[in-house]
């Protein structure tokens, strides 16, 4: 990983736009970074001394480094999926300097030792990788894991993503655990009674399409409870991941309202697309939860827009192409989204739907720092780790699947022309990509 | 890639004008007098899914038309042994098949197929999706029987949300102008599948569905994909089994019409179904020809 370029230990980053919605600085600014900390910000030309290398980030937006709460990054078990070290390569393409891995691999990651298996040096993690460890053991709903462990061994979440708690006692009792231990229990809401053989969004197009539809109350079931939960047992932490409905909305917006700890994660995929996109039975378009109605994608840019959502999560998903070219109802769920998650938040959210681009850098940014206290992380001031991330907002490129990092190339976004391009990713004062 | 020509993947899709074409070549064919039109041709039947209509009527048609079929079915082939559908397509393909006839469980399975493999592919059933040759047949017995779809109000009673017959019948007779009523409980005629096309209506009251129709379409409960689903069917039969009495509801010459297979004593009586008013024989009969036009079709030779 190392290369001489990269041995320097100070980068100055001169003549950019500066980004940074938790200090709220969003105004011309250098950077120089120095042995894997930020050591001074100051307006254009300030900066006195030497740095061993610069950057020239004119014209470009300066942020501090994306975070991807959720992704899969298939390691331990599933190494032709994706690895971490191909699956960090992604990241670091999509100008995200740390990922939160998910823990449904094979063995489940419910134990110190494979958390410490996973930040080995060996697998090659070319951005930061932060494990979310199993909430119970092996997912089975059945018995929390150990979650003080879990969280000394540097575990920032658990979670039984895919498998949803839908025992309420145990989502009780890991959400009074996580309490004590500030811990947050992160939730796939699905009811998964109500889902089987499902494939899609239930409504006017599944039922034309012959395909079971996922209804929306089987998320917004399930938020709600946990929600209704977290809002009575104190100190909890509840995060919701890939949040895709209306109704869901309504609940997290609630428990916020009451102040109870509750955040959220929306996707690239649910704010773009919607369940009358799939054409052909193109299994691109499968992923769990599924894309949903035009409605719930309104109701999500306005949660987006009003700060309700912390997040966008890309919920990476890579699969090998024999798991994903069949019928519909058997390929597996999900996509990839690490490299085309920043393009789809600037042409989606900022050009069309004007959000601005410093709300959609919090999303990136302090706002997943904040849902899993990744301490140092998610804003750029003195001191804090020189993970940094440098786009171009108004650069126009086409996302062609075939030139991805990631092992696999299950993406809806294949040959879509999109605005807003990653230029250089700094994780932890050192360049691990270059546009 | 796009499906070869003459490929028939669903309903939805299809032009009225082609419709009518592939109507009209199916009223030129006859089984009892075989033409080759696919002599030296291979058909390729592919079924992963039961049934005794469909693939009798296809074969043939098949070989009535000249053609070498071949029936490959998922039980005692490498489909049991776990070959994906795409390297079953491929493997069809290499021994040298000119058309692929596919039923499946899954829908879509042969849109799927058709992306991937270079000959006609015709749906024979997809899951609940699409039974396009179904539809095409109905429609053959309905012109038969009515000369035209104009004024046509058409119910279709039963298992809705299970039938790729319904969905199917739904896109070929909207698109004629037909008014179509569907009926049944909201488990099995959920108020969705107004959107399927234009013309559609749901009603949960038998005789709403029978007042003033030309054509009842029966369709069975299909229990086997109920997936759970709980159906009580002494309720069903008392709401919605199509009887003498309740078929004096609807127009004096209308036809009742059931894509099959039939269960006595649960959708319809045994009077219904031997009644004079009937004509799920017919359809079945009606099967060759039409299937005799889409093989055709297939491979260009519906001149």
């Amino acid at each position: 990983m190392t290369s001489p370029k990269n041995d320097h230990d100070s980068l100055l980053i001169k003549g950019g736009h500066l980004i940074d919605p938790a200090a709220r600085t969003d105004a011309p600014m250098d950077l120089l970074l120095k042995s894997g900390r930020v050591a001074e910000i100051a307006p254009p030309n300030k900066i006195k001394g030497g740095a061993d290398e610069k950057l020239d980030a004119r014209g470009l937006v300066v942020a501090p480094g994306f975070i991807d709460l959720h992704v899969h990054l298939r390691e331990p078990g599933q190494a032709y999926k994706e690895t971490i070290a191909t699956g960090t390569a992604a990241a670091a393409a999509g100008g995200f300097t740390s990922v939160c891995t998910m823990p449904n691999t094979v063995p489940v990651v419910d134990s110190v030792e494979w958390i410490e298996w996973l930040r080995q040096p060996e697998r090659g993690a070319l951005v930061n990788v932060f494990a979310i460890a199993a909430a119970t053991r092996g997912s089975k709903g059945a018995t929390l894991s150990d979650f003080r462990a879990l969280q000394t061994a540097g575990a920032v979440a658990v979670t039984d993503d895919g498998k949803p708690i839908l025992d309420d006692n145990i989502m009780r009792e890991a959400l009074a655990l996580g309490g004590e231990l500030n811990f947050p229990v992160v939730q796939h809401a699905e009811d998964t009674r109500m889902t089987e053989g499902c494939s899609m969004h239930a409504g006017a197009r599944s039922f034309r399409l012959g395909l079971r539809g996922m209804t929306a109350a089987a998320e917004a079931s399930v938020v709600e409870r946990d929600v209704q939960l977290a809002m009575h047992i104190p100190n909890a932490r509840l995060h919701v991941a890939h949040l895709s409905t209306a109704d869901a909305l309504k609940s997290v917006r609630r428990g916020k309202r009451a102040k109870a700890r509750v955040t959220c994660e929306v996707t690239p995929h649910h704010f773009t697309l919607t369940d009358e996109d799939m054409r052909d039975y193109d299994s691109n378009y499968k992923m769990n939860p599924p894309l949903r109605s035009p409605s719930d994608r309104e109701a999500i840019l306005v949660a987006i827009a009003d700060g309700t959502v912390d997040a966008i999560a890309t919920d990476h998903a890579p699969h090998a192409t024999h798991e994903k070219q069949m019928e519909f109802e058997r390929a597996a769920f999900g996509i990839t989204g690490l490299e085309t998650a920043l393009a789809l938040a600037i042409t989606r959210l900022h050009r069309e739907k004007r959000v601005p681009l410093s709300r959609i850098v919090e999303l990136f940014t302090a706002g997943p720092a904040r849902c899993f206290d990744l301490r140092g992380r998610g804003s750029l001031v003195r001191g804090s780790v020189a993970d940094v991330t440098i786009f171009d907002p108004k650069k126009k490129w086409t996302f062609e699947a075939v030139n991805s990092l990631s092992k696999s190339r299950n993406t809806p976004f294949d040959g879509w022309q999109l605005t807003g391009k990653v230029v250089a990713t700094i994780v932890g004062g050192r360049v691990v990509y270059a546009g | 890639m796009n499906p070869a020509r003459g490929s028939l993947l669903g309903i939805e899709h299809l032009e009225a004008a082609e419709i009518m074409k592939i109507l009209k070549f199916a009223r030129r064919m006859n089984p009892d007098k075989p033409r080759p039109l696919l002599r030296g041709k291979r058909v390729l039947l592919l079924f992963y899914e039961a049934s005794t209509r469909t693939r009798s009527s296809f074969e043939i048609a098949a070989k009535s038309l000249g053609a070498h079929t071949v029936l490959i079915q998922a039980m005692g082939s490498s489909i049991e042994k776990g070959e994906s559908l795409l390297d079953t397509g491929y493997t069809v393909r290499a021994v040298g098949a000119d058309i692929i006839v596919i039923r499946h469980p899954n829908a879509g399975a042969p849109y799927v197929m058709a992306q991937h493999v270079d000959v006609p592919v015709i749906n024979a059933g997809d899951g609940l999706h699409e039974h396009p040759s179904q539809a095409l047949l109905d429609a053959y017995t309905i012109l038969h029987n009515k000369k035209s779809f104009k004024g046509l109000q058409v119910a279709i009673v039963g298992d809705i949300f299970h039938s790729r017959v319904a969905r199917s019948a739904c896109h070929l007779l909207s698109k004629f102008g037909v008014r179509i009523i569907l009926c049944g409980p909201p488990e099995l005629a959920p108020g969705i599948a107004a959107t399927l096309a234009p013309g559609v209506r749901v009603t949960r009251h038998i005789e709403d569905a029978l007042r003033g129709t030309d054509v009842i379409m029966l369709l069975r409960v299909q229990t086997e994909r109920l997936a759970g689903l709980k159906i009580d069917l002494a309720e069903y039969i008392a709401r919605y089994q199509m009887n003498p009495a309740r078929l004096k509801m609807a127009k004096k010459d209308a036809i009742v019409m059931h894509p099959g297979p039939i269960i006595r004593g649960l959708e319809l009586t045994s009077e219904v179904a031997d009644g004079a008013q009937a004509r799920i024989l017919e359809e079945v009969r009606n099967g060759v020809p039409t299937r005799m036009a889409i093989l055709a079709r297939a491979i260009g030779k519906m001149r």
